[in-house]
């Protein structure tokens, strides 16, 4: 943004001829401007950012239970333990699966029921507030609640039983081969709100006209849904599925508070391995070499990501334009 | 737009939580330094006893502290358990602990000892130790005495009296098969025998700490705390006891994902309901139980408690207890008349109160007649006869090597571990710390 907004300065001062020196100090203006702006928040990102990765990145090479100086360096032996350690490798597919899973299961709902609520119907507000109630909540009263819910014969069994269901009741959170989709099925009811909200949004996006001309040539609902709203979603549905994609790596409280990553580490994300392993067990030096790779892995992934996807919609949109126009 | 108004979000609240941190424990520290001798010092004293008769009690303490030495400003905090964990974890680390505060001993003193950051009061509180008697054990580092215990409890089977009555359960049993019958009794009449909150991992792992103190002789143990060597098959034994144990499916229901205490669904909450009919565990858990239950009563009346059970063919010794406590220390950088205030602490005077009001089990000997609940005493009669107290192997090893010991351990409880492998996790944890 600064070298870009200098140059388009200098350039006008360049057009404007003899009046040279009072341009320049107006690219000063500009730039101090500038430098006043971005300034405290740069700041605020060294500080709370970029300071923290580069001191995680320091301790991750010694061995260091926090007390005393740093002094015993081990090279990347922390790095090696923990690629190397079944834990942390179940922790990595754990967190990808839910990244998946997330995906697969919520981009379906949140676009059927954004196209739902995006008729026009008697409650539509009400309706459109009671999906995202769940997102709205605190993430620890929300994991707490689904706890209590989910307990062995709790309101859950009891109510499955009420409906004759009671045979495909579960230990939901305490069998090691349940407690995933448990964990799953709760991030479901929590997150799918945000991806309805958020396509919602992108749907008053749609141009009226372009529905009402696919009507007129005789397209059907679905058609039109098919061919024109979902195509035109595209660039929210890719900013949805990023947000999704980096919460799902970076996974920590709702699976702290139902299960603590566990039972016999069946549900164990990279960030609660970091806790359980690194930090309560007074390794700091390990838990930032364990931060250090949790961040690598969603860093990676991020650029990858923006790189062959999101950039379409980040530059200018004329490829949109043009489709358009074809 | 959206990242960096997300970031910001997380630099503000990272701020605001760096800002209050160091507001609160701004106090600490400050006046550590400030000379020896009697002369207007201050001594900052961290205390987890933040409710009710204790906090009032502790205020009266500090008051008299205060009347009986002039110049002697004792500054009192007292905050819940967990807050004051956390906050004595950082402090260690920045060296701004308080002048007196809570060691639990084992691993944990250990590296604050090679830290340099506790007073070492072998010569200075010499009269007291010797008071304590055997149980400052827990708190020697090296042959030389870092903190005073002032409560030492032993880890039992906490049962109701009602449901072993009413399924016919006549006597608490004294061996593991007297248990097993127990539990089948149970079994039978329809009650799940043992809730145990396995999710936590450690009220799981004092099961397989309570077969090694049985399977391995007092040598063994003393050997293991030192060079954290486990060659020896009685670990192994220990872990084989605990296999059959967990084949009898004594648990209750979904127990690998219960919590140790928090909430009525919790292994304490479990018991205190009536839903489970015994639950192994120490010395708080009346306490905790009371706090599960609209009446604030606990069992009440039905509060049971017996030994962990002999097992058959072991080395050790039947009447050694597993437990643990809570020691007040000194930071190696204050006052010395911050080993005066132990002393005091541990005085007849300061034990018996802290006996009649139900804060612990005292550790002098001549204080523990003043424990009123009938159970709590039979419990204390029982530390008081054992041969010797093991420290929580968890706590005695330390953390980095006592949580991978304790994961292997609920893997077992889990059915996808052995007992060698609770073994290799705890060497492996060894050789690595």
């Amino acid at each position: 943004m600064n070298p870009g907004a200098t140059d388009q300065a200098t350039a006008w001062s360049v057009a404007s001829g003899p009046r040279g020196r009072g341009a320049s100090s107006n690219a000063w203006r500009k730039r101090l401007e500038i430098t006043f702006f971005v300034a405290p928040a740069l700041v605020l990102f060294a500080l709370f950012v970029i300071v923290p990765v580069l001191q995680a990145g320091h301790y991750s090479v010694y061995k260091w239970n926090g007390l005393g100086p740093l002094d015993n360096f081990v090279g990347l032996q922390n790095y090696v333990q923990a690629l190397g350690d079944q834990i942390f490798q179940r922790s990595v597919r754990n967190n990808l699966t839910i990244a998946f899973l997330s995906i697969a299961i919520q981009l379906p709902i949140g676009i059927m029921v954004a196209l739902l609520l995006n008729r026009r119907f008697r409650g539509q507000t009400a309706m459109r507030v009671i999906v995202f109630v769940p997102y709205v909540l605190a993430e620890v009263v929300a994991g707490v609640v689904w706890a209590l819910i989910l307990q062995p014969n709790g309101p859950l069994d009891a109510l499955l039983d009420s409906v004759g269901l009671g045979a495909i009741g579960q230990v939901w959170l305490g069998d090691p081969k349940v407690a995933l989709w448990t964990v799953m099925g709760v991030l479901t009811w929590k997150y799918s709100g945000l991806a309805i909200v958020l396509l919602l949004a992108g749907l008053q996006g749609v141009p009226e006209e372009l529905h009402e001309a696919a009507q007129i040539d005789g397209a059907s609902w679905w058609q039109v849904q098919r061919k024109i709203t979902i195509p035109l979603l595209g660039p929210t549905i890719r900013t949805w599925i990023f947000l999704s994609m980096i919460g799902s790596l970076q996974l920590f409280d709702m699976v702290w508070i139902l299960t603590k990553g566990g039972p016999v580490n069946a549900t164990v994300t990279m960030a609660t391995y970091l806790i359980n392993q690194g930090t309560d067990r007074q390794q700091y030096g390990y838990a930032s070499a364990v931060a250090i790779l949790l961040f690598a892995i969603s860093f990676i992934l991020a650029i990858l990501y923006q790189t062959f996807f999101l950039n379409r919609d980040a530059g200018e949109d004329k490829p949109r334009r043009k489709k358009v126009a074809r | 737009m959206k990242r960096t108004a997300a970031l910001r979000a997380v630099a503000l609240g990272a701020a605001v939580a760096m800002i209050a941190t160091a507001c609160s424990s701004g106090s600490a520290g400050d006046d550590a330094t400030d000379g020896s001798g009697d002369e207007n010092v201050t001594l900052t004293w961290w205390h987890n006893s933040n409710t009710g008769v204790g906090k009032d009690y502790y205020d009266q303490m500090a008051d008299q502290f205060e009347t009986d030495h002039p110049g002697v400003t004792v500054e009192v905090s007292a905050m819940a358990h967990e807050d004051m964990l956390t906050k004595l974890d950082a402090a260690f680390q920045s060296g701004d602990q308080p002048d007196v505060f809570m060691e639990r001993g084992g691993g944990e003193l250990k590296a604050h000892v090679e830290a340099g950051l506790v007073k070492d009061i072998t010569d200075s509180a010499a009269d007291t130790i010797s008071a304590i008697g055997g149980s400052v054990a827990g708190w020697q580092v090296e042959g030389k005495t870092y903190a005073l215990p002032f409560s030492l409890g032993v880890v039992g089977f906490w049962y109701n009296k009602a449901i072993f009555a009413d399924a016919g359960i006549t006597a608490a049993p004294t061996t593991m098969d007297e248990l097993y019958a127990a539990i089948d009794t149970l079994k039978a009449a329809g009650i799940e025998p043992i809730s145990v909150g396995a999710g936590d991992k450690w009220p799981a792992a004092h099961y397989w700490y309570y077969f090694a103190l049985r399977q391995c002789s007092q040598e063994v143990l003393a050997d293991a705390t030192q060079t954290l060597d486990f060659s020896d098959d009685c670990w192994v034994r220990a872990g084989e006891d605990l296999e059959a144990l967990v084949a009898k499916e004594p648990f209750n229901t979904g127990f690998l994902a219960t919590v140790a205490q928090t909430g009525p669904a919790s292994a304490s909450g479990l018991l205190a309901t009536g839903k489970v009919a015994m639950e192994l565990a120490g010395h708080w858990e009346p306490g905790v139980m009371q706090g599960l239950t609209d009446d604030g009563l606990g069992l009440g009346e039905n509060t049971g408690w017996f030994a962990f059970p002999a097992v058959q063919g072991g080395d050790g010794d039947p009447t050694a207890q597993l437990g643990g406590g809570d020691a007040w220390a000194c930071s190696n950088d204050a006052p010395d008349v911050c080993v005066d205030f132990l002393e005091f602490m541990l005085s007849n005077e300061v034990q018996k109160g802290f006996a009649e009001y139900d804060m612990g089990l005292p550790t002098l000997p001549s204080a523990t007649a003043f424990v009123s609940a009938p159970e709590l005493a039979q419990l204390l009669a029982v530390r008081n006869e054992a041969p010797y107290i093991q420290l929580y192997f968890d706590t005695a090893f330390g953390e980095s090597v006592g949580g991978a010991m304790n994961d292997a351990i609920a893997n077992v409880f889990g059915s996808v571990g052995s007992a060698q492998d609770i073994v290799d996790a705890t060497q492996a944890a060894a050789e690595n710390a």
